[in-house]
């Protein structure tokens, strides 16, 4: 039952992934949640392109250099750049308590793993757990956007929710067709400069990117 | 029914015991030797707590009228515990007649034990820094402690027991094996192994602020032969815990069954290890800052959530 | 032949949005637009017109599939693309001379609208499972600025709400679509086959049946976000009242309908699959609670467009209930719901829109007598209504009732809920539209003439269809639910 040396590697970049998730669950800092982000994203590179070696797919190399050029270099970039020119680099995000979550967190872990346990039988291999892994990160991550209430920390978790899906299809199914690899990372590109001219339009009209202060249409007073 | 080779390990273990006891406090004058260089400074050499340790046993002993017995005894058992913790945990050989005793789960009753004596000694003499310190040890022990137990778990999961012998056993001497459970649980074992040894980010040993020290606040009423005691004690404690992080993450090299050729490789890797250990322990420190007593939780917390991580990842990877 | 009338469908809206992206700030855009949109309408009756008589086909070396029941969307989605466009001219040029919008604002919205359409269209006619995702994806992100539109903290509430749910869920349908991947390509190999649909319809019943019940979870979800279904509609009625009444009306008449048929594809899938009903009864689920909440809901408001938004959700989870039912009548009758729906909604939006810059408000108490400003709203709006409640003769009365009766045949236990959430719903929104159009006025003469032709052209349409269906078109519905059950 042992699987090769190359594939427990995938294995462990898997965990680093939830590892990381789960630090930018607890991250209060805008600075090193992008940051982290980046790691991620490096990660999520490297494992695709083991993966991409070890079952000799040459389209999982592009989808590699693609992760590497998009989520480690261009949209840490970008983000950086947004939070230097928004004048928010040290700003922590105060309300959200991080024992509760990170228990949450764990729960988390445990329904999905739960929840793929089924699959993970059906898997040979190297897909074993990996999609319980994959599933929790995305799920996670949906707590991270639910307890976050900066828009430019809203938007990171839903980067991150990406790469979790990302991971999700190279590393459990071998890579989703290049052509829908690539529509999805032009969805996200596109998806993150609209964020961009968000976080613009928003501290234009409410001088902040709180979006406590964006709770007022409820069904009563409207 | 004695054949030499049951002779030798028991010869090996007398040598082991007294070995470990002289040796801890070297472990300790390295790691502030280590931090010393990290801060430009020259450091003492790691000879000085022999000194100091020398110093204090010279000296008379001075107690609080009020003291009680167990004020008294309290070094020794604390001492005595940490002695047995420290002597059992296989570090160069598993084939020792104590080692069958290293069950991880009695460690932590032994750890705990002398925990709860020095934080009754504490108390017993009714200062408010001893009191304070005791409450505040409690509570970082109360969050280290399960974030420990479920490390040790993690790695008795994957060995099926909870014998360090075996789990050096599995891990050292099988198919090498990459577990991503592992990875985990050695970083929460860093981050208990810094809380429970009294250390940056959860205390200073090296303070005495008395808004921020723990072990130090409950110590302060010990002098001379007491307090060598329960400084030995701190040291062999440190040399306890970086041996269980060896046994259960860096194993290669401890010999196995009837392997005592591989002796001396062993104990050269052994004190290679301690002396990694020790510098990057200092490191560690040097790039952390103290945190606030209320952060320490979070610090902990966060060590359990990896320790349950790993753990969960033990069962689903199977790795 | 295919070929080329399909690049021309979807080749015309991407051409038209980036001449207009161009050219957007001219005063001529709209016309443009309308132009642009009207090309695309013709084009497709011409694709439908071959497809009803050919029967389902791949173009682009099987990369789009079309067969009955996805033609039919895609000549509704041109026809509303169409008529909305006709009516934005005159809308947007008010919303311009009031002072609420910009030309660079107008420029945007242009360019938006055409590629907007492109989107819907790619992911109708699309067989590849994923490109379905991106293509949903990308339609949200052509809309999310245009419900920020005006640029007030409302609206941007609005489009930021609508940008991080939508994207939540259509996250989750990606991990459904991964999932069903997972499970194709243990059939089908690894390789660009295994997402298309026309292959996985012909293995759907080797697929893993544990992995393709997940898969549906998440796809259902996901989409179901997109569709309205309760409980993930937040974002729906903050959309479509803060934005700019076209959007919302396509948001509406069309958005909706798109990733409705996203579910429906993956429902084939799992239930030759599963063989059992569950997809079908969880459709029937979220169904029956969007219709009973958004009927609850309903009472409650008291912005015009909200209103109506939450009357959308009603009828999505309706057709969602009857999609679900899965008979062949239940899906005819949801089809032609759907129609009914799309048609009645948008010529509502339209005669909405107009009232709102008649009166200057969409705070329904003071909306009063627009019978006296302007009878043709006023009509409108009344019928429009009407229409929507499902008054004989309208078409709505017949889909309603098809499904209802479908329902109670099938299903006893819902069709108490069902007929107690329509009485509610009739009850609101009849409750607050008399009054609205009947009764003194407050409402001022408009600079430009509201254009209510595509109000007219719609509810003729569903009164036609509500009256007498030709036997092309019941045929078309018929091979389309035969397709789907």
């Amino acid at each position: 039952m042992q699987i090769p040396l190359i594939l427990q590697f995938v294995n462990l970049l898997a965990s680093l992934l939830l590892l990381l998730v789960f630090a930018m669950l607890a991250q209060r800092r805008i600075l090193s949640l992008i940051n982290l982000f980046a790691w991620q994203g490096g990660i999520l590179a490297l494992s695709t392109f083991i993966v991409a070696y070890s079952t000799d797919q040459h389209h999982l190399y592009y989808s590699a250099g693609l992760t590497l050029v998009l989520k480690v270099l261009l949209l840490p970039w970008l983000l950086h750049r947004l939070v230097r020119k928004l004048k928010i680099r040290w700003e922590v995000e105060t309300l959200i308590n991080i024992p509760t979550t990170m228990l949450a967190g764990i729960a988390l872990v445990i329904f999905s793993f739960n929840l793929a346990a089924p699959i993970a039988e059906l898997a040979q291999g190297i897909t074993r757990g990996l999609i319980g892994i994959a599933l929790a990160c995305v799920l996670i991550s949906l707590l991270m956007m639910l307890t976050r209430r900066k828009a430019v920390t809203q938007v990171v978790a839903f980067l991150s929710l990406e790469n979790s899906l990302f991971f999700a299809a190279t590393s459990a199914t071998q890579g989703m067709p290049l052509i829908v690899e690539f529509g999805i990372a032009l969805d996200v590109l596109v998806a993150t400069f609209i964020f961009g001219i968000f976080f613009f339009q928003i501290r234009e009209t409410f001088d902040s990117l709180d979006i406590a202060h964006m709770e007022k249409l409820k069904d009563d007073n409207a | 029914m004695r054949n030499p080779d049951q002779i030798l390990a028991i010869v090996f273990q007398l040598t082991q015991l007294l070995l470990v006891v002289l040796a801890a406090p070297m472990l300790t004058g390295w790691v502030n030797l280590c931090q010393a260089w990290l801060q430009n400074r020259t450091g003492a050499g790691v000879m000085q707590p022999y000194r100091a340790l020398n110093k204090l046993f010279h000296k008379d002993a001075v107690i609080a009228d009020n003291a009680s017995w167990l004020f008294r005894i309290t070094p020794y058992i604390v001492f005595g515990c940490m002695w047995l913790a420290a002597a059992i945990i296989p570090i160069i050989a598993v084939d020792l007649p104590f080692s069958r005793a290293a069950d991880v789960i009695a460690l932590v009753g032994v750890f705990a034990l002398a925990r709860m004596f020095i934080a009754l000694a504490a108390m017993d003499i009714g200062t408010s820094f001893g009191s304070m310190g005791a409450r505040r040890e409690m509570l970082v022990s109360f969050l280290a402690e399960p974030a420990l137990l479920m490390v040790l778990f993690t790695a008795s999961l994957i060995s099926q027991s909870t014998q360090l012998t075996h789990i050096v056993e599995t891990f050292a001497h099988h198919e090498f094996v990459l577990y991503p459970s592992l990875a985990f649980a050695s970083v929460a074992f860093v981050m208990v192994l810094l809380a429970e040894n009294a250390r940056i980010p959860v205390d200073n040993p090296s303070t005495h602020l008395e808004l921020t020290m723990i072990h130090e606040a409950m110590i302060l009423e010990y002098s001379a032969r007491h307090l060598a005691l329960i400084e030995w004690a701190a040291s062999l404690k440190l040399f306890a815990y970086i041996s269980i992080g060896i046994a259960l993450f860096l194993p290669h090299g401890i010999v196995g069954v009837g392997n005592w050729s591989g002796l001396p490789l062993a104990v050269g890797l052994l004190l290679a290890k301690m002396m990694l250990a020790g510098a990057g322990l200092a490191v560690l420190e040097a790039m952390m800052a103290k945190m606030r007593i209320f952060r320490a939780p979070e610090f902990l917390g966060t060590a359990f959530l990896l320790a349950v991580l790993g753990l969960l990842i033990h069962f689903l990877l199977g790795a | 032949m295919i070929d080329l009338q399909l690049l021309a469908l979807l080749a015309t809206p991407l051409a038209g949005g980036i001449v207009l992206a161009i050219f957007g700030s001219r005063p001529w855009a709209a016309e443009i637009n309308s132009v642009v949109s009207g090309c695309t309408f013709i084009i497709s009756v011409l694709l439908a017109i071959n497809i009803v008589d050919t029967g389902p086909q791949t173009a682009f070396k099987e990369q789009f599939f079309i067969d009955q029941f996805n033609v039919f969307l895609v000549a509704l989605t041109a026809f509303v693309a169409f008529t909305t466009s006709l009516f934005s001219r005159p809308y947007m040029r008010i919303e311009q001379h009031h002072g609420k919008l910009s030309t660079s604002m107008l420029h945007l919205y242009y360019s938006m609208y055409q590629l907007f359409t492109f989107t819907m269209l790619v992911a109708l006619t699309t067989n590849n499972m994923g490109i379905i995702w991106v293509a949903m994806e990308a339609a949200t992100l052509t809309t999310v600025l245009l419900v920020s539109l005006y640029r007030t903290p409302a609206s941007l509430e609005a489009a930021w709400k609508y940008f991080i749910l939508c994207g939540v869920g259509i996250a989750l349908a990606l991990f459904g679509t991964i999932l069903l991947y997972f499970a194709a390509e243990r059939v089908l190999g690894n390789g660009g086959g295994a997402l298309l649909w026309t292959h996985l319809n012909e293995v759907k019943g080797e697929l893993e049946p544990t992995v393709l019940k997940l898969a549906f979870v998440f796809l259902l979800v996901g989409y179901g976000t997109k569709i309205g279904l309760v409980p993930l509609h937040s974002w729906l009625p903050d959309a479509h009242a803060e934005g700019p009444t076209p959007v919302s009306a396509v948001l509406s008449g069309l958005l909706l309908n798109v990733a409705l048929c996203a579910v429906m594809r993956s429902k084939v899938l799992v239930d030759g699959s599963l063989e059992n009903h569950f997809a079908g009864n969880l459709m029937m689920g979220f169904g029956l609670l969007s219709v009973a909440v958004a009927a609850l809901f309903l009472s409650r408001q008291k912005d015009i467009k909200r209103m109506f938004a939450y009357s959308s959700i009603e009828h999505m989870g309706l057709i969602t209930f009857a999609f679900g039912m899965g008979s062949k009548v239940a899906t005819f009758a949801a089809l032609l719901h759907m129609t009914m729906h799309s048609l009645t909604k948008s010529a509502i939006f339209f005669a909405v829109g107009h009232a709102v810059q008649k009166t200057g408000t969409q705070q329904m108490e003071h909306i009063r007598g627009l019978m006296q400003v302007s009878p043709t709203v006023g009509w409108g709006l009344m019928l429009g209504t009407l229409a929507i409640l499902g008054m004989p003769p309208f078409g709505v009365f017949s889909s309603e009732f098809l499904i209802i009766t479908t329902a109670m045949h099938d299903y006893p236990w819902t069709t108490p809920i069902l007929l107690i959430a329509l009485g509610i719903a009739f009850a609101a929104i009849f409750g607050r539209v008399q009054p609205m159009v009947f009764g003194q006025t407050t409402a001022q003469p408009l600079p430009h003439s509201p254009a209510l032709l595509p109000v007219f052209i719609h509810l003729l349409l569903v009164l036609v269809l509500g009256l007498y269906m030709p036997p092309f078109l019941a045929d078309w519905y018929r091979q389309a639910a035969a397709l789907l059950s």
